[in-house]
């Protein structure tokens, strides 16, 4: 240790090449996305217009519109939304503030933890025995959101309980010692400070629920629909599968209409991270201890 | 403070209602009053056919708008698992019902009425600068394609050939195109050399052998039509000659034995709801004029007018199943 030299050329050195390796990984991902995104607009730009949005699927590659996978995919994200939030959030809830930590908690908890990590297309199985055959709910909108809802239980769960932990105990000690009950206590306190970080796991559970293909394939999700669905109980088609039917095509310019499809599947997706950005940042401005 | 945890409550709540009703949102469709006619008609199967259904249920809505069609991609076994259910009307097959599917439909006393509505013909393609291919025989592609085959290079396959390695490119095990290659070329279905590279997705494939000079690989006819530019289309010679496979060739049956038949099965059952039997009227009908643009090639129009006569008696059963179709023209089947 005599020779220790806080100064040292070759510490400096280390320093300097750690960081540029993490850098230059930043810049390879984004890199990637960046290649992603100008190739697909290349050549799926030109086909993209309203026409392209209020059209429903076509043999013309010209005629071939959107329309029934993106009214297909929104009621389905938005029935997933309001089927996994709520279940999920109280479930985390339960888990971190009331569940006492003993043996069925440490079961619960390994339980979900391996649910995160089942294949999609088992969910897939599960939604055909159970949703659409058992409980005869069709090849229908709310079999699907159903299945995709347990698909992303465990994310919004797992991410959940973690936002529950970073709240330090001293707020709810403080909110204890004024007399508050648990109740209060999570309500008033608790969850709007973790708020941040259940919604990063939303928006983690929403994009895959968006780009999830094989297990509503299993459940009977359509390629061709020439309508938009009016209720839960109606047939339909996501983006999702109207991308990957368009580019399997042998017409290469259906390979362009794919991409055009692939814009909007990013443009739905981003913008609905944006809006869960927004509200993220709006209660992280809020709260901080 | 109060005010503003509430407020990010609401507004969480505020979103998820309003995306609701947005969703919900009815839109105005153009209302047309020629047709009457309404419903469902659910059709599922197989991706091969997938075009095809989806030409006929694109002109089909233009007569009938009311008529809501939905039509499904799960592969033919997919498809039949669901057709044997009774959850479907129609299914779209690649290969004509297999025993096993049969035997399940008799379970549940499903029946089926059997109609062939096109052509598919398989190709076999090389690289565009394989300049010494000019045919291959079927006994040749026996011997580069058999469980176990010894060939390695071209000169394998003819000794004048060059000595490079021969790269093979088919499609997925899973696909009734591969079934029907296997059946045709190897005498049984799904007996094949397995060190050949596969995809799902025929696109990859003529990617894989656009861009390998000593590449040999087979796909669905459509496929080698949109991509004639970067292909060359081997002649097959199936004891006749060799015949380049075309829209005379394929059908009027002289491209063999890789031509096959493509059908769709529709319940009896279902055809008692007007909306299905009038657009599977409609499709028989049709039908001739759509398959070229989608890459297929349409069958002799004896053997519509047929299929049209065996959905208006009602006649179930396959005349396909279970027996080696290749090599067989479709109107001796039918008028026997």
């Amino acid at each position: 240790m005599n020779n220790f030299n806080l100064n040292s050329a070759k510490r400096k050195k280390n320093e300097r090449i750690f960081k540029y390796l993490c850098q230059l990984f930043t810049w390879m991902s984004l890199l990637i996305l960046l290649v992603l995104i100008y190739h697909v607009s290349i050549q799926g730009l030109h086909y993209l217009n309203l026409d392209f949005l209020n059209n429903y699927p076509s043999r013309f590659p010209d005629k071939a519109g959107i329309k029934s996978a993106l009214w297909g995919s929104t009621w389905l994200i938005s029935l997933v939304f309001i089927l996994s939030v709520p279940i999920g959030v109280a479930s985390a809830i339960y888990l971190e503030e009331y569940e006492k930590k003993g043996r069925l908690a440490r079961l619960i908890e390994i339980n979900i933890a391996n649910l995160a990590g089942v294949p999609s297309i088992v969910y897939g199985i599960l939604g055909l025995t159970i949703f659409v055959r058992f409980f005869a709910l069709d090849r229908s909108l709310i079999a699907g959101a159903l299945t995709m809802s347990l698909l992303v239980l465990p994310v919004i769960i797992i991410a959940a309980r973690e936002a529950l932990r970073a709240v330090p105990q001293s707020i709810r000690h403080g909110a204890y010692a004024l007399g508050a009950t648990q109740w209060q206590t999570i309500y008033h306190h608790v969850l709007p400070a973790s708020l941040p970080g259940i919604l990063t796991g939303v928006i983690l559970a929403m994009s895959r629920a968006i780009g999830e293909t094989a297990p509503l394939i299993m459940i009977g999700a359509l390629t061709y629909v020439a309508f938009i669905p009016e209720s839960v109980m109606d047939p339909f088609s996501t983006l999702p599968i109207q991308i990957f039917n368009w580019a399997s095509r042998p017409q290469a310019a259906f390979e362009e209409v794919a991409a055009a499809g692939i814009i909007v599947l990013l443009l739905v997706l981003l913008t609905m991270n944006a809006t869960a950005v927004l509200i993220r940042n709006y209660a992280q401005r809020k709260y901080r201890w | 403070m109060n005010i503003n945890k509430k407020s990010i409550i609401s507004v969480l709540l505020n979103l998820s209602i309003a995306i609701l009703v947005v969703s919900c949102g009815g839109n105005n469709e153009k209302s047309n009053t020629q047709s009457k006619l309404s419903g469902y008609v659910k059709v599922d199967g197989s991706s091969t056919v997938f075009p095809i259904t989806e030409a006929v249920a694109e002109e089909f809505r233009k007569v009938h708008p009311k008529v809501r069609v939905t039509v499904g991609v799960s592969g033919t076994g997919g498809g039949f698992k669901k057709f044997v259910m009774g959850e479907i009307d129609i299914n779209d097959a690649s290969r004509p019902i297999k025993g096993k599917e049969i035997k399940k439909a008799n379970e549940n006393v499903i029946g089926f009425i059997e109609l062939p509505i096109a052509f598919d013909g398989l190709s076999v393609v090389v690289n565009k600068y394989n300049n010494w291919t000019d045919y291959l025989t079927k006994e040749e592609l026996h011997t580069i394609w058999k469980p176990g085959s010894t060939v390695k290079t071209w000169a394998d396959v003819r000794p004048e050939w060059p000595e490079k390695e021969i790269k093979l490119y088919g499609p997925g095990t899973d696909s009734g195109t591969f079934d029907y290659f296997t059946e045709a070329i190897n005498g049984k279905s799904q007996v094949c050399r397995s060190d050949f590279s596969k995809s799902e997705d025929d696109n990859v494939l003529v990617q894989g052998i656009a861009g390998d000079k000593y590449s040999l690989g087979f796909f669905g006819f459509a496929y080698y039509k949109e991509n004639k530019d970067k292909l060359n289309i081997v002649p097959i010679d199936g004891g006749n000659g060799p015949v380049t496979p075309s829209e005379k060739t394929i059908n009027n049956g002289t491209y063999q034995p890789l031509s096959r038949p493509i059908f769709i099965y529709v319940n009896p059952e279902s055809i008692k709801k007007p909306e299905v039997k009038t657009f599977v009227e409609f499709y028989l009908e049709n039908t001739k004029h759509l398959v070229s643009e989608v890459g297929y090639v349409a069958l002799p129009d004896k053997v519509y007018e047929l299929g049209l006569n065996r959905l208006n008696k009602g006649v179930t059963g396959s005349v396909f199943s279970g027996r080696n179709t290749v090599g067989v023209k479709i109107e001796d089947l039918f008028t026997k």
